[in-house]
């Protein structure tokens, strides 16, 4: 790759433990990122599209370090974060933050607008009290908010309003990754234009890269330069926002990209209709999870190979799975000396 | 409005308004449309706009003692709904009008098992016995595409998932055979693959049983791909209505061309500053009296100032004239 990368994700494992019993012993686990490995590059919007319970969020969580993965690495900038404790976190924190679902309740209601943008660089004990009104007043004007809004509470705000303030919190320390977890899905399609149109000004402006995770996939496709597909706890394809959605070689990816509603009713897509449910991380097959979920007559050959991403054309990475690419894929897959993951 | 023989439901100049602490505020401020017979109506609009107050009002199922309906007519089958005791309502729901809400663990009760839950409404509204109300609801959930019937019958429903939740609702929804269907936002709680078993699901049952659907939503692609009429709503009123076809095509008002510029689509260039509406829906109590789109578009002038009429502009396709927002 040509440019050294800002985040770099390796054989990340995020399991969570399930107990039950009298004596609340350990009966299982969630796996919910499982062998995940993935670059991001400076100023670059990583798109980050699965279903509900896929591990999504649980990997954005994991990569600001708001969890402990169990093992693998995550190095930004070179650094590795992944075993670092609180403290010593702390100050590299400037540099990558995070935007939330549903700004309500990532802005504490009890603080004025101003106490909320002023809490970072108070946090990280950066400059004085006029220092930081001018900057408070700045993050608001950048963000397209009214100076006034500074005295008001964040309840006082409208669903997108409130999504600007989060969006200006974050942006306080100049970090140099966001990760956003469905920064747009509550709002509605004319105010998700405006925030969405908001973060493709701002990266332009600053330079920074996202992680961007969303369920919609015509919005990850609008803001993505690279888009990563997952599908319980494991990323299935990995390509350019284009060629995933030109050229999808997952049996995953295609299923849902053909599901998505086109708002043209001239248009007439043939749809892959998925039988049941994505599987349960606790008890996932042990083999091709969704080789399983489509019942593939060569599931059986896949327990226990791995799957793990293999480059299928320039930059194109997709699982090493025979239940989910075609024929043609798989002997071009097989053909391959093996070549090194992503990361 | 044409003839009552094409039409199942016509809903005609409908008032729904809230007795709140700040006065009365008017919801649904005469809102016109009708639904033909055999087809889907999709009424979408962003939060707020009154498109649930709306399909709530059909059904007779306002918040009480807050929600009223205060003007206008609610036609099914000829017979008015608005005015309709509650023991004829209850007759109504769930026998020939089928609703189906957002979030379906609401829809149903947490502590009785899905078996007991859906052949109560066999039990409320035919004369059949215990068993063989038991026998219908296997037969009801197996047509929803349920996997292992008799199985789920002794589920309660957090054993299930969210699209199965949604399945079971449906089979509730339809087990009387309703000749309507009301569905609000019935997907939007839903993975986008689950969305499109749930969607094809109720197409089938549709195009089976020649029944009418009310499909209320704020995602444009399920209005396109699913809908034959559509009515655009915007702050308690209709601005827009037409065959889908006709709306995506030929959008007429500035509200409804703005809703369609704004959605990033997969033809979209990447990164490319996508339209937006300026401003912001006035809260119910700030509604104007006079054309609602020009008073978030900050336009104060003397036409906007009037209510804008509801007009026929060609065969089938109706919008709210006013000089600005009408552009032709």
């Amino acid at each position: 790759m040509s440019t050294s990368p800002l985040l770099s994700v390796e054989d990340l494992r995020v399991h969570f433990p399930v107990r039950g019993g009298v004596m609340l012993r350990q009966t299982g686990s969630v796996k919910a990122v499982d062998g995940v490995s993935l670059d991001i590059k400076p100023g670059e919007t990583l798109g980050l599209v699965g279903e509900s319970g896929c591990g999504k969020s649980t990997l954005g969580k994991a990569i600001v370090r708001l969890l402990k993965p169990n093992t693998g690495h995550i190095r930004f900038e070179g650094k590795d974060i992944t075993k670092l404790g609180q403290s010593s976190l702390r100050p590299l924190r400037r540099d990558f933050q995070m935007i939330f679902q549903d700004p309500a309740e990532s802005l504490d209601p009890r603080m004025s607008v101003r106490t909320l943008l002023e809490e970072p660089y108070v946090i990280h004990g950066l400059g004085g009290r006029s220092d930081r009104k001018k900057w408070v007043n700045e993050l608001l004007d950048r963000v397209g908010l009214p100076a006034a809004s500074a005295d008001r509470y964040s309840f006082e705000f409208s669903g997108g309003q409130r999504q600007r303030i989060g969006i200006a919190r974050a942006l306080a320390l100049k970090p140099k990754l966001i990760v956003c977890d469905e920064p747009v899905s509550a709002l509605d399609v004319s105010v998700q234009s405006q925030i969405l149109n908001l973060l493709v000004e701002l990266q332009k402006e600053f330079g920074l890269s996202y992680l961007f995770i969303a369920h919609n996939l015509s919005v990850v496709k609008h803001i993505s330069d690279r888009v990563a597909v997952m599908y319980l706890g494991k990323i299935v394809e990995l390509a350019s926002a284009e060629a995933i959605y030109r050229d999808p070689r997952h049996a995953y990816t295609k299923a849902l990209l053909s599901a998505i509603p086109s708002p043209d009713p001239t248009v007439q897509r043939k749809k892959i209709l998925l039988e049941g449910d994505v599987p349960s991380p606790i008890d996932p097959p042990a083999g091709s999870a969704f080789g399983h979920r489509i019942k593939h007559p060569r599931y059986e050959e896949t327990i226990g190979m791995g799957l793990s991403l293999r480059e299928i054309a320039p930059d194109h990475w997709v699982a090493n799975d025979p239940c989910c690419v075609s024929e043609a894929d798989w002997k071009t897959l097989q053909g391959q000396a093996l070549s090194p993951s992503p990361a | 409005m044409s003839d009552t023989e094409d039409h199942i439901l016509e809903v005609d100049k409908l008032i729904t308004s809230f007795e709140t602490e700040r006065g009365l505020l008017r919801a649904v401020d005469q809102v016109s449309f009708s639904v033909p017979r055999g087809k889907t109506l999709g009424i979408v609009g962003e939060s707020g706009c009154g498109k649930s107050v709306t399909a709530m009002s059909i059904v007779r199922l306002l918040p009480q003692p807050a929600g009223k309906i205060l003007g206008g007519t609610v036609l099914f089958d000829g017979h008015d709904l608005a005015h309709a005791s509650d023991r004829e309502m209850r007759r109504i729901r769930g026998g020939e009008i089928g609703v189906i809400f957002q979030e379906p663990m609401t829809a149903l009760n947490p502590v009785h098992r899905i078996g007991r839950q859906v052949s109560e409404v066999f039990r409320l509204h035919t004369k059949m016995s215990k068993r063989e109300a038991w026998e219908a609801s296997i037969e009801m959930l197996e047509h929803g595409r349920i996997p292992a019937p008799e199985k789920r019958m002794m589920d309660y429903p957090h054993q299930l998932s969210g699209g199965m939740r949604q399945r079971v609702v449906i089979a509730m929804a339809l087990a009387c055979k309703p000749s309507l269907l009301i569905a609000d936002e019935p997907t939007t709680a839903l993975d986008v693959t689950v969305q499109a078993q749930i969607l094809d699901l109720l197409q089938r049952f549709q195009t089976e049983r020649n029944m009418s659907t009310i499909l209320i939503t704020h995602d444009l692609g399920v209005i396109a791909e699913t809908c034959d009429e559509v009515v655009v709503m915007y702050a308690g009123r209709v601005v827009e209505k037409a065959s889908a076809k006709e709306l995506f095509s030929k959008p007429l008002h500035a509200y409804t061309k703005g809703l369609l510029a704004s959605i990033p689509t997969l033809e979209t260039p990447s990164k490319s500053v996508l339209n937006t509406i300026p401003g912001i829906v006035a809260s119910l109590g700030e509604h104007a009296h006079g054309c609602r789109f020009c008073q978030r578009m900050g336009r104060t002038d003397r036409q906007s100032r009037e209510r804008p009429r509801f007009e026929e502009v060609s065969p089938g396709h109706w919008v709210e004239t006013c000089p600005h927002c009408y552009q032709p």
